[in-house]
Protein backbone atom coordinates (compact mmCIF):
# COMPACT_ATOMS: atom_id res chain seq x y z
CA UNK A 1 0.00 0.00 0.00
CA UNK A 2 2.85 1.89 0.71
CA UNK A 3 3.28 3.12 -3.20
CA UNK A 4 -0.32 4.03 -4.08
CA UNK A 5 -0.80 7.97 -4.15
CA UNK A 6 -3.57 7.47 -1.81
CA UNK A 7 -5.48 10.02 0.22
CA UNK A 8 -7.19 10.25 3.46
CA UNK A 9 -10.70 12.44 3.57
CA UNK A 10 -10.18 15.03 6.63
CA UNK A 11 -12.23 17.55 8.43
CA UNK A 12 -10.70 20.58 9.98
CA UNK A 13 -12.40 23.49 11.72
CA UNK A 14 -10.12 26.68 11.20
CA UNK A 15 -11.01 29.78 12.66
CA UNK A 16 -14.56 28.38 12.90
CA UNK A 17 -15.22 27.53 9.58
CA UNK A 18 -15.28 23.98 8.34
CA UNK A 19 -12.91 22.78 5.62
CA UNK A 20 -13.52 19.02 4.78
CA UNK A 21 -10.75 17.81 1.92
CA UNK A 22 -8.76 15.24 0.20
CA UNK A 23 -5.23 14.90 1.24
CA UNK A 24 -2.07 12.49 1.39
CA UNK A 25 -1.18 11.40 4.60
CA UNK A 26 2.12 13.51 4.39
CA UNK A 27 0.77 16.54 3.85
CA UNK A 28 1.85 18.79 6.51
CA UNK A 29 -1.32 21.05 8.85
CA UNK A 30 0.88 23.95 7.66
CA UNK A 31 0.31 23.13 3.86
CA UNK A 32 -3.22 21.89 4.41
CA UNK A 33 -3.71 25.47 6.22
CA UNK A 34 -1.81 27.82 3.43
CA UNK A 35 -2.42 25.39 0.77
CA UNK A 36 -5.38 23.87 1.11
CA UNK A 37 -7.22 26.73 2.57
CA UNK A 38 -5.39 29.80 1.41
CA UNK A 39 -4.83 31.53 4.58
CA UNK A 40 -1.54 32.03 4.18
CA UNK A 41 -0.58 34.37 7.42
CA UNK A 42 0.74 31.19 9.29
CA UNK A 43 3.91 31.01 8.24
CA UNK A 44 7.13 28.59 6.95
CA UNK A 45 9.80 29.67 8.62
CA UNK A 46 12.67 27.15 9.30
CA UNK A 47 10.44 24.06 8.46
CA UNK A 48 12.70 22.13 11.56
CA UNK A 49 10.37 22.54 14.43
CA UNK A 50 12.75 25.35 15.76
CA UNK A 51 11.45 28.92 14.62
CA UNK A 52 7.98 28.66 15.75
CA UNK A 53 6.68 31.07 13.05
CA UNK A 54 4.15 28.17 11.97
CA UNK A 55 2.71 27.96 15.47
CA UNK A 56 -1.27 27.92 15.50
CA UNK A 57 -3.64 27.03 18.01
CA UNK A 58 -4.83 23.23 18.07
CA UNK A 59 -7.53 22.02 20.24
CA UNK A 60 -6.43 24.88 22.83
CA UNK A 61 -2.60 24.25 22.67
CA UNK A 62 -0.44 26.00 20.87
CA UNK A 63 1.34 23.95 18.28
CA UNK A 64 4.44 24.21 15.32
CA UNK A 65 2.13 23.58 12.46
CA UNK A 66 5.26 22.50 10.25
CA UNK A 67 5.44 19.15 12.78
CA UNK A 68 2.44 17.86 12.37
CA UNK A 69 0.85 16.01 9.57
CA UNK A 70 -2.88 17.35 8.90
CA UNK A 71 -4.78 13.94 8.89
CA UNK A 72 -3.40 14.07 13.26
CA UNK A 73 -5.88 17.36 13.16
CA UNK A 74 -8.52 15.75 11.17
CA UNK A 75 -11.49 16.59 13.26
CA UNK A 76 -9.63 19.13 15.61
CA UNK A 77 -10.14 22.85 15.88
CA UNK A 78 -7.36 25.11 14.86
CA UNK A 79 -7.22 28.87 15.15
CA UNK A 80 -4.54 30.84 12.75
CA UNK A 81 -3.30 34.24 12.91
CA UNK A 82 -6.52 35.63 10.66
CA UNK A 83 -8.53 34.38 13.77
CA UNK A 84 -7.56 37.02 15.82
CA UNK A 85 -9.51 40.13 14.41
CA UNK A 86 -12.88 40.31 15.66
CA UNK A 87 -15.26 42.63 13.84
CA UNK A 88 -12.83 44.41 12.19
CA UNK A 89 -11.20 45.26 15.25
CA UNK A 90 -7.56 43.64 15.95
CA UNK A 91 -7.22 41.55 18.90
CA UNK A 92 -5.62 43.21 21.80
CA UNK A 93 -2.55 41.33 21.57
CA UNK A 94 -2.09 42.65 17.73
CA UNK A 95 -2.99 46.38 19.04
CA UNK A 96 -0.47 45.78 21.72
CA UNK A 97 2.12 44.20 19.10
CA UNK A 98 1.72 46.98 16.97
CA UNK A 99 1.82 49.67 19.57
CA UNK A 100 4.81 48.58 20.93
CA UNK A 101 6.69 47.84 18.20
CA UNK A 102 6.63 44.06 18.48
CA UNK A 103 7.65 43.35 15.19
CA UNK A 104 9.79 44.81 12.17
CA UNK A 105 9.40 42.25 9.53
CA UNK A 106 7.03 40.70 10.60
CA UNK A 107 7.52 37.23 9.40
CA UNK A 108 7.58 35.77 13.05
CA UNK A 109 4.58 37.51 14.17
CA UNK A 110 1.88 35.30 13.56
CA UNK A 111 3.41 32.53 15.18
CA UNK A 112 4.23 35.12 18.17
CA UNK A 113 1.39 36.12 18.27
CA UNK A 114 -0.69 32.62 18.37
CA UNK A 115 1.85 31.58 21.71
CA UNK A 116 0.87 34.93 23.03
CA UNK A 117 -2.77 34.01 22.59
CA UNK A 118 -2.14 30.52 24.34
CA UNK A 119 -0.35 31.94 27.06
CA UNK A 120 -2.69 34.37 28.21
CA UNK A 121 -5.85 32.24 27.85
CA UNK A 122 -3.81 30.15 30.61
CA UNK A 123 -2.05 32.72 32.52
CA UNK A 124 -3.43 35.99 32.39
CA UNK A 125 -1.64 37.64 34.48
CA UNK A 126 2.36 36.43 33.61
CA UNK A 127 5.32 37.57 34.83
CA UNK A 128 8.19 38.55 31.94
CA UNK A 129 10.02 35.38 32.68
CA UNK A 130 7.07 33.33 32.06
CA UNK A 131 6.47 35.40 29.01
CA UNK A 132 9.90 34.74 28.10
CA UNK A 133 9.40 30.70 28.98
CA UNK A 134 6.34 30.55 26.41
CA UNK A 135 7.84 32.77 23.79
CA UNK A 136 11.18 30.45 23.84
CA UNK A 137 10.41 28.59 21.11
CA UNK A 138 9.35 31.41 18.61
CA UNK A 139 12.45 33.15 17.37
CA UNK A 140 12.80 36.75 16.19
CA UNK A 141 15.43 37.73 14.33
CA UNK A 142 14.80 41.91 14.28
CA UNK A 143 13.46 43.19 17.35
CA UNK A 144 15.84 41.28 20.29
CA UNK A 145 12.60 40.52 22.08
CA UNK A 146 12.20 43.67 24.44
CA UNK A 147 9.31 44.93 22.39
CA UNK A 148 8.14 41.78 21.74
CA UNK A 149 8.10 41.12 25.91
CA UNK A 150 6.37 44.71 26.40
CA UNK A 151 3.45 43.97 23.94
CA UNK A 152 2.81 41.24 25.79
CA UNK A 153 2.64 42.62 29.47
CA UNK A 154 0.78 45.13 28.05
CA UNK A 155 -1.92 43.09 25.95
CA UNK A 156 -2.30 41.24 29.05
CA UNK A 157 -3.40 44.56 30.89
CA UNK A 158 -5.51 45.37 28.42
CA UNK A 159 -7.57 41.62 28.40
CA UNK A 160 -7.38 41.71 32.12
CA UNK A 161 -9.44 45.42 31.92
CA UNK A 162 -11.49 44.80 29.33
CA UNK B 1 -2.28 -3.52 12.09
CA UNK B 2 1.45 -2.93 12.97
CA UNK B 3 2.43 -6.44 12.86
CA UNK B 4 0.83 -6.49 9.32
CA UNK B 5 2.65 -3.90 7.91
CA UNK B 6 6.09 -5.48 9.01
CA UNK B 7 8.88 -3.88 10.66
CA UNK B 8 9.14 -0.68 8.05
CA UNK B 9 6.00 0.48 9.47
CA UNK B 10 6.81 3.16 12.69
CA UNK B 11 4.21 3.84 14.89
CA UNK B 12 3.45 7.91 15.16
CA UNK B 13 2.52 9.58 18.31
CA UNK B 14 2.85 13.15 18.74
CA UNK B 15 5.43 13.04 16.08
CA UNK B 16 7.80 15.63 17.69
CA UNK B 17 10.77 13.76 17.02
CA UNK B 18 9.78 11.17 13.87
CA UNK B 19 8.57 14.08 11.87
CA UNK B 20 11.76 16.03 11.96
CA UNK B 21 13.57 12.58 11.30
CA UNK B 22 11.55 12.04 8.62
CA UNK B 23 12.30 15.86 6.97
CA UNK B 24 15.77 14.75 7.02
CA UNK B 25 15.50 11.94 5.60
CA UNK B 26 17.05 10.38 8.46
CA UNK B 27 14.76 7.67 8.36
CA UNK B 28 12.11 5.88 5.34
CA UNK B 29 9.20 4.14 6.81
CA UNK B 30 6.99 2.44 4.36
CA UNK B 31 4.07 2.81 6.67
CA UNK B 32 2.99 5.43 9.35
CA UNK B 33 0.49 4.53 12.10
CA UNK B 34 -1.37 7.20 13.97
CA UNK B 35 -1.35 5.78 17.60
CA UNK B 36 -2.23 9.36 19.12
CA UNK B 37 -5.66 8.48 19.34
CA UNK B 38 -5.40 5.25 21.03
CA UNK B 39 -7.66 5.52 23.62
CA UNK B 40 -6.63 5.22 27.31
CA UNK B 41 -2.78 5.92 27.22
CA UNK B 42 -2.98 9.77 28.69
CA UNK B 43 -3.25 8.85 32.33
CA UNK B 44 -1.06 9.94 35.11
CA UNK B 45 -2.11 8.46 38.70
CA UNK B 46 0.20 7.83 42.25
CA UNK B 47 -1.41 5.11 43.65
CA UNK B 48 0.29 2.79 46.70
CA UNK B 49 3.46 4.08 45.99
CA UNK B 50 3.77 3.61 42.43
CA UNK B 51 3.13 6.47 39.52
CA UNK B 52 2.41 5.49 36.31
CA UNK B 53 2.37 7.41 33.49
CA UNK B 54 0.26 6.33 29.95
CA UNK B 55 2.19 6.66 27.23
CA UNK B 56 0.51 9.17 25.47
CA UNK B 57 0.92 11.78 28.14
CA UNK B 58 2.30 14.98 26.90
CA UNK B 59 5.13 16.21 27.96
CA UNK B 60 3.04 19.55 28.76
CA UNK B 61 0.68 17.30 30.50
CA UNK B 62 2.66 16.02 32.66
CA UNK B 63 4.81 19.22 33.76
CA UNK B 64 1.74 20.99 34.60
CA UNK B 65 0.37 17.40 36.28
CA UNK B 66 0.31 17.46 40.00
CA UNK B 67 2.66 14.28 40.12
CA UNK B 68 5.09 17.08 38.87
CA UNK B 69 4.68 19.10 42.41
CA UNK B 70 4.83 15.61 44.22
CA UNK B 71 8.07 14.84 42.40
CA UNK B 72 9.86 18.08 40.97
CA UNK B 73 12.34 16.45 38.95
CA UNK B 74 9.38 15.66 36.86
CA UNK B 75 8.01 19.10 36.36
CA UNK B 76 12.40 19.96 35.82
CA UNK B 77 12.06 17.28 32.99
CA UNK B 78 9.27 17.63 31.52
CA UNK B 79 9.08 21.56 31.30
CA UNK B 80 12.16 21.86 30.09
CA UNK B 81 12.00 20.29 27.37
CA UNK B 82 11.91 22.06 24.52
CA UNK B 83 9.38 24.46 23.74
CA UNK B 84 5.17 25.22 24.81
CA UNK B 85 4.75 24.05 21.28
CA UNK B 86 6.80 20.85 20.90
CA UNK B 87 5.69 19.84 24.70
CA UNK B 88 2.04 20.07 23.50
CA UNK B 89 2.14 17.61 20.85
CA UNK B 90 5.41 15.32 22.38
CA UNK B 91 4.34 12.25 24.53
CA UNK B 92 6.68 10.58 27.32
CA UNK B 93 6.83 7.10 25.55
CA UNK B 94 7.39 8.64 22.13
CA UNK B 95 10.73 9.95 23.74
CA UNK B 96 11.18 6.54 25.16
CA UNK B 97 11.16 5.40 21.74
CA UNK B 98 13.05 7.07 20.36
CA UNK B 99 15.67 6.96 22.46
CA UNK B 100 17.33 9.93 21.56
CA UNK B 101 20.79 10.23 23.10
CA UNK B 102 19.88 13.72 23.72
CA UNK B 103 16.33 13.45 24.75
CA UNK B 104 15.57 14.61 28.17
CA UNK B 105 13.02 11.28 29.12
CA UNK B 106 15.62 8.51 28.85
CA UNK B 107 17.75 10.10 30.96
CA UNK B 108 15.62 11.57 33.62
CA UNK B 109 13.86 7.64 34.16
CA UNK B 110 17.32 5.96 34.30
CA UNK B 111 16.99 8.17 38.15
CA UNK B 112 13.68 7.39 38.69
CA UNK B 113 14.97 3.71 37.76
CA UNK B 114 11.59 3.53 35.91
CA UNK B 115 10.15 0.18 34.17
CA UNK B 116 8.96 0.75 30.90
CA UNK B 117 5.40 -1.33 30.29
CA UNK B 118 6.02 -2.89 26.68
CA UNK B 119 2.76 -4.12 24.48
CA UNK B 120 3.18 -6.50 21.81
CA UNK B 121 0.66 -9.57 19.94
CA UNK B 122 2.14 -12.03 22.96
CA UNK B 123 1.26 -9.80 26.22
CA UNK B 124 2.59 -7.31 28.51
CA UNK B 125 6.49 -7.18 29.88
CA UNK B 126 7.91 -5.01 32.08
CA UNK B 127 11.58 -3.64 31.02
CA UNK B 128 13.85 -1.82 33.96
CA UNK B 129 15.00 1.23 32.28
CA UNK B 130 18.63 0.39 32.15
CA UNK B 131 17.79 -2.68 29.88
CA UNK B 132 15.32 -0.71 27.89
CA UNK B 133 17.88 1.66 26.32
CA UNK B 134 20.05 -0.11 24.37
CA UNK B 135 22.30 2.09 22.29
CA UNK B 136 21.27 5.24 20.59
CA UNK B 137 18.18 4.80 18.92
CA UNK B 138 18.15 1.44 19.89
CA UNK B 139 15.61 0.15 22.53
CA UNK B 140 14.65 -3.25 23.73
CA UNK B 141 11.10 -3.44 22.26
CA UNK B 142 10.59 -6.39 19.36
CA UNK B 143 9.08 -6.73 16.09
CA UNK B 144 5.45 -4.47 16.83
CA UNK B 145 5.52 -4.07 20.59
CA UNK B 146 4.59 -0.14 21.82
CA UNK B 147 5.59 1.24 24.64
CA UNK B 148 1.98 1.31 26.83
CA UNK B 149 3.39 2.97 29.81
CA UNK B 150 6.28 4.00 32.22
CA UNK B 151 5.89 3.25 36.21
CA UNK B 152 8.24 3.86 38.75
CA UNK B 153 8.35 3.90 42.69
CA UNK B 154 7.05 7.55 43.86
CA UNK B 155 10.14 9.16 45.89
CA UNK B 156 9.86 8.58 49.84
CA UNK B 157 9.21 11.69 51.67
CA UNK B 158 12.89 12.68 52.49
CA UNK B 159 13.64 12.54 48.97
CA UNK B 160 14.54 15.17 46.41
CA UNK B 161 15.83 15.92 43.13
CA UNK B 162 16.42 17.65 40.19
CA UNK B 163 17.40 17.48 36.46
CA UNK B 164 19.44 19.92 34.67
CA UNK B 165 19.62 20.19 30.25
CA UNK B 166 21.78 22.73 29.33
CA UNK B 167 21.38 23.90 25.72
CA UNK B 168 21.45 27.24 23.40
CA UNK B 169 17.86 28.18 23.15
CA UNK B 170 14.46 26.37 23.74
CA UNK B 171 13.86 24.56 20.82
CA UNK B 172 17.50 22.67 20.98
CA UNK B 173 18.16 19.79 22.12
CA UNK B 174 20.41 19.76 25.59
CA UNK B 175 24.25 19.91 24.80
CA UNK B 176 24.53 18.23 28.26
CA UNK B 177 21.88 17.11 31.02
CA UNK B 178 22.59 15.72 34.83
CA UNK B 179 20.21 14.52 37.35
CA UNK B 180 19.83 13.49 40.78
CA UNK B 181 17.67 11.87 43.51
CA UNK B 182 18.71 11.18 46.72
CA UNK B 183 17.08 10.87 50.14
CA UNK B 184 18.69 12.23 53.15
CA UNK B 185 18.60 11.39 56.85
CA UNK B 186 19.72 13.32 59.54
CA UNK B 187 22.69 15.40 59.26
CA UNK B 188 22.91 15.23 55.40
CA UNK B 189 23.51 11.58 55.59
CA UNK B 190 22.65 10.28 51.92
CA UNK B 191 20.57 6.97 52.53
CA UNK B 192 19.73 6.75 49.04
CA UNK B 193 20.80 8.29 45.53
CA UNK B 194 20.57 7.83 41.75
CA UNK B 195 22.79 9.78 39.37
CA UNK B 196 22.82 10.20 35.57
CA UNK B 197 24.44 12.19 32.83
CA UNK B 198 22.89 12.44 29.60
CA UNK B 199 23.81 13.49 26.21
CA UNK B 200 26.99 12.08 27.06
CA UNK B 201 27.23 8.66 25.24
CA UNK B 202 25.44 6.88 22.98
CA UNK B 203 22.74 5.89 25.88
CA UNK B 204 22.19 7.36 29.29
CA UNK B 205 25.47 7.45 31.84
CA UNK B 206 25.08 6.29 35.38
CA UNK B 207 27.51 4.81 37.60
CA UNK B 208 26.90 2.40 40.55
CA UNK B 209 30.53 2.91 41.94
CA UNK B 210 30.00 6.96 41.96
CA UNK B 211 26.10 6.09 43.86
CA UNK B 212 27.79 3.40 46.28
CA UNK B 213 30.48 6.46 47.26
CA UNK B 214 27.59 8.67 48.01
CA UNK B 215 25.28 6.25 49.40
CA UNK B 216 25.56 6.37 53.52
CA UNK B 217 27.77 9.60 53.86
CA UNK B 218 27.94 12.93 55.01
CA UNK B 219 26.66 14.98 51.58
CA UNK B 220 29.69 17.34 51.59
CA UNK B 221 30.34 19.64 48.55
CA UNK B 222 33.66 17.77 48.29
CA UNK B 223 32.24 14.21 48.15
CA UNK B 224 29.76 15.20 45.34
CA UNK B 225 32.36 16.66 43.33
CA UNK B 226 34.06 13.27 43.95
CA UNK B 227 31.05 11.66 42.59
CA UNK B 228 30.80 13.76 39.83
CA UNK B 229 34.28 12.54 38.15
CA UNK B 230 33.53 9.09 39.27
CA UNK B 231 30.40 9.51 36.90
CA UNK B 232 31.90 12.08 34.41
CA UNK B 233 34.91 8.80 34.16
CA UNK B 234 31.88 6.54 32.62
CA UNK B 235 30.98 9.40 30.11
CA UNK B 236 31.80 9.47 26.63
CA UNK B 237 30.51 13.03 25.73
CA UNK B 238 30.51 13.23 21.49
CA UNK B 239 32.39 16.42 20.00
CA UNK B 240 29.70 17.95 17.70
CA UNK B 241 28.22 21.24 16.70
CA UNK B 242 26.59 21.93 20.41
CA UNK B 243 30.37 22.06 21.73
CA UNK B 244 33.84 20.24 21.97
CA UNK B 245 34.24 16.94 24.40
CA UNK B 246 36.15 18.99 27.05
CA UNK B 247 33.17 21.79 26.43
CA UNK B 248 30.82 19.47 27.20
CA UNK B 249 32.57 17.57 30.49
CA UNK B 250 33.09 21.04 32.20
CA UNK B 251 29.06 21.89 31.61
CA UNK B 252 28.06 18.12 32.80
CA UNK B 253 30.41 18.70 35.58
CA UNK B 254 28.62 22.49 36.39
CA UNK B 255 25.28 21.09 36.21
CA UNK B 256 25.36 18.12 37.97
CA UNK B 257 26.70 19.59 40.90
CA UNK B 258 24.46 22.37 40.28
CA UNK B 259 21.52 19.49 40.60
CA UNK B 260 22.83 18.04 43.51
CA UNK B 261 22.53 20.88 45.36
CA UNK B 262 19.15 21.47 44.43
CA UNK B 263 17.99 18.14 45.15
CA UNK B 264 19.70 18.51 48.86
CA UNK B 265 17.57 21.54 49.19
CA UNK B 266 14.31 19.96 48.40
CA UNK B 267 15.22 16.42 50.14
CA UNK B 268 15.09 19.37 52.73
CA UNK B 269 11.75 19.98 52.00
CA UNK B 270 12.53 23.41 50.16
CA UNK B 271 9.85 24.09 47.09
CA UNK B 272 12.77 25.77 44.60
CA UNK B 273 12.18 26.47 40.98
CA UNK B 274 13.95 24.48 38.68
CA UNK B 275 14.68 23.76 34.79
CA UNK B 276 16.94 23.93 32.23
CA UNK B 277 19.81 26.39 32.00
CA UNK B 278 20.83 28.15 28.93
CA UNK B 279 24.51 29.16 27.74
Amino acid sequence: MSDEAQTVSIEITINGSRYQREVEPRLLLVEFIREEVGLTGTHIGCDTSYCGACTVILDGEPIKSCTLFAVQADGGEVITVEGLEQNDELHPIQQAFSQHHGLQCGFCTPGMLMSSLALLAENPTPSEKEIRKQLGGNLCRCTGYQNIIKAVQDAAKTMQEG
Amino acid sequence: MLTGLGETAKPLAGGQTLIPILKLRMDEPSDLVDIARLPDLHYMDDNDGVIRIGALATHGRIGKSDISKVVPILGDCANGIADAQVRSMGTIGGSVSAADPSCDWPALLHVLNAEIICQGEKGRRAVPIREFIQDSYTTALIGAELVTEIRFKTPPANSGGAYIGFKKAAPAYPAASAGIQLSLAEGSVCQDVSLVLGAAGPRPVTSVEAENYLRGKTLTADRLEQAAEILLDASDPPADSRGSSEFKRAMLKSIFLKAAFRAIERAGGERIEGGPEYV
